[in-house]
């Protein structure tokens, strides 16, 4: 997919600069200049230490805040609001999904806004719940399923209008560590399986490592890009294998000096 | 009546961590044997407090007390076959429509002051200026304005009731989670859809405490409407029968004002139980967590 001839990319960041008024005038600045393109396909994660405005950078890209200069591009023009080829699943899957609706009814309303015709949605529902292995838990209400099976709903529920782009912002950091294993090998399926553009923001080095093809680093508050390192593993890629493998220990040992230090 | 209302919404906490899916007879069953049993550690006060009326009443000869078993009778007698019937179907009357506005214009209202920031920062003040008035003094306002007929109760009642919901609306729809908003924005929904489909249900718990507050205001307007002006309804009977030195049928009237506060408490909770069952169910399940 990357090696083909030269496509626009799906993001591209120009010297985003993100900065919050403060009570007493001035402003708190959570990203001074931030650039990078993300390509057609390509799984990016974007680490940081704490404070480095990843959650900020997140915003940007989605459409959900404006940066205070520079812009934001998605697939050649600029954001204004979120563009229906983005999805975009948050970190706490507690607070994002609707506990009034079942697990159909979360995804049902995505389509719904997105204006997708009445009679095609039970498909569509149904498939998309298929692909994050909830293919039964539909009439259940989040609430009633466990943690890492919320996420895999807020998942779905993002793929449901089948966006050009994935959004995650450290959406594996409130479930325990087999939990993630097991959501972080069904995000890296679904994308193959949707053809889906991935940016992942994760404080855990590993996790980004693991799942990127390139790994955006940032730098301490206020965030500017520091290195990006492209991730040489062979896919798929597999817990105990790729985890095992030397170059994996090299780009962990690389990226915590990154993110230590600063 | 209150203790009942409190307890009803416990009853759906308790029953919310099981899926509602199970149908088996044996489940069935079980679940009918809760209920019954849930209804007996609920209902055992109040049969209590009933006998001993009856029986501390039974050989009283004074006029102002008559015994329970004399008014029970003047009840059926006057309310269920006699001629306070047509006062019974009046009162309910002002009283459901008076409601229905209340709740209907509260939640409206809220909604729009809280899409609308600056109106609402202007108007707040006077928001809890008119919910703090205690509503029994706009009575002769009202009855000036829109005479004593049928019109002035349901003013008066919706009048009073609209403040507990509006604001318990708007304080909950300002309440929203901000991640439920940017989701919703994330998921592309328009302003009105985010309103309606999202931050409505959302507020929906604090805006059910608010229609709660507003049915209790209601009944008590409801009578006083009657007391102050007016040729009809259970207040006005009572009133009434209490000047005619009727006192069993005020002691009647009382007993079926109690009745009609208790069953619109009961429709209340029951409707309220069904509407957020994902509200108590999800709140069972963070209590366990």
């Amino acid at each position: 997919m990357m090696g083909q001839a030269p496509q626009p990319p799906v993001v591209a960041l120009k010297g985003v600069r993100k900065g919050y008024p403060l009570r007493g005038g001035g402003q708190r600045l959570a990203l001074a200049d931030v650039t990078f393109d993300v390509a057609r396909g390509e799984f990016a994660c974007v680490v940081g230490p704490s404070g480095a405005g990843k959650t900020t950078l997140l915003r940007c890209l989605a459409g959900l805040a404006m940066p205070t200069s520079g812009t934001v591009e998605f697939e050649g023009t600029p954001l204004r609001q979120v563009p229906a080829g983005v999805g975009v699943v948050f970190q706490d899957y507690g607070r994002s999904l609707f506990p009034w609706l079942t697990v159909r009814g979360n995804v049902d309303l995505a389509l719904k806004a997105r204006g997708v015709a009445r009679d095609s949605r039970p498909a569509r529902i149904a498939e998309v719940l298929a692909s994050v292995g909830l293919a039964d838990a539909g009439r259940s209400y989040p609430w009633q399923l466990s943690g890492g099976m919320q996420q895999r709903v807020a998942i779905a529920r993002a793929l449901a209008c089948r966006p050009d782009l994935l959004l995650m912002d450290e959406p594996f950091a409130s479930v325990d560590a087999q939990t993630r294993f097991g959501l972080e090998d069904l995000i890296l399926r679904v994308r193959e399986e949707f053809g889906v553009t991935v940016v992942f923001v994760t404080h855990d080095i590993d996790e980004a490592v693991y799942l990127a093809d390139r790994v955006i680093v940032l730098s301490a508050s206020p965030g500017v890009v520091s290195e990006v390192i492209d991730i040489a593993l062979p896919r798929p890629r597999d817990q105990v294998a790729t985890k095992r493998d030397e170059t994996f220990a090299a780009y962990r040992e690389h990226l915590l000096g990154l993110v230590m230090t600063r | 009546m209150r203790g009942e209302a409190d307890a009803e919404p416990g009853a759906g906490r308790a029953r919310a961590g099981t899926a509602p899916a199970s149908t088996a007879p044996a489940s069935t069953v079980r679940a009918a044997s809760r209920v019954a049993g849930r209804a007996a550690t609920r209902a055992w006060l109040f049969a209590a407090l009933i006998g001993a009326w009856w029986a501390w009443s039974a050989g009283s000869t004074s006029v102002y007390f008559p015994p329970l078993a004399k008014i029970v009778r003047t009840l059926w007698a006057q309310w269920a076959v006699g001629p306070a019937r047509a006062q019974l179907g009046s009162s309910l009357e002002h009283l459901v429509l008076g409601y229905a506005i209340a709740g209907l214009a509260g939640i409206g209202i809220g909604a729009l002051l809280w899409s609308l920031r600056y109106l609402r920062e202007a108007t707040s003040p006077y928001l809890y200026f008119l919910y703090v008035l205690p509503a029994p003094v706009l009575v002769p306002a009202v009855i000036t304005v829109f005479g004593i007929g049928a019109a002035m109760k349901v003013v008066i009642i919706a009048f009073a009731a609209v403040w507990p919901t509006l604001l318990n609306t708007l304080d909950g729809m300002r309440g929203v989670d901000a991640v439920k908003l940017d989701t919703a924005r994330a998921l592309g929904m328009s302003g009105a859809r985010r309103t309606l489909a999202v931050v409505l249900p959302a507020a929906a718990p604090q805006v059910v405490a608010g229609l709660r507050n507003s049915l209790q205001v209601s009944i008590i307007l409801m009578v006083v409407s009657e007391w102050v002006a007016s040729t009809g309804g259970i207040g006005y009977y009572i009133v009434t029968a209490q000047e005619s030195f009727d006192y069993l049928g005020m002691w009647s009237g009382i007993l079926m004002l109690a009745i009609v506060g208790g069953a619109a408490n009961l429709l209340f909770v029951l409707a309220e139980n069904r509407l957020l069952y994902w509200h108590y169910g999800a709140r069972a399940v963070e209590g366990r967590a």
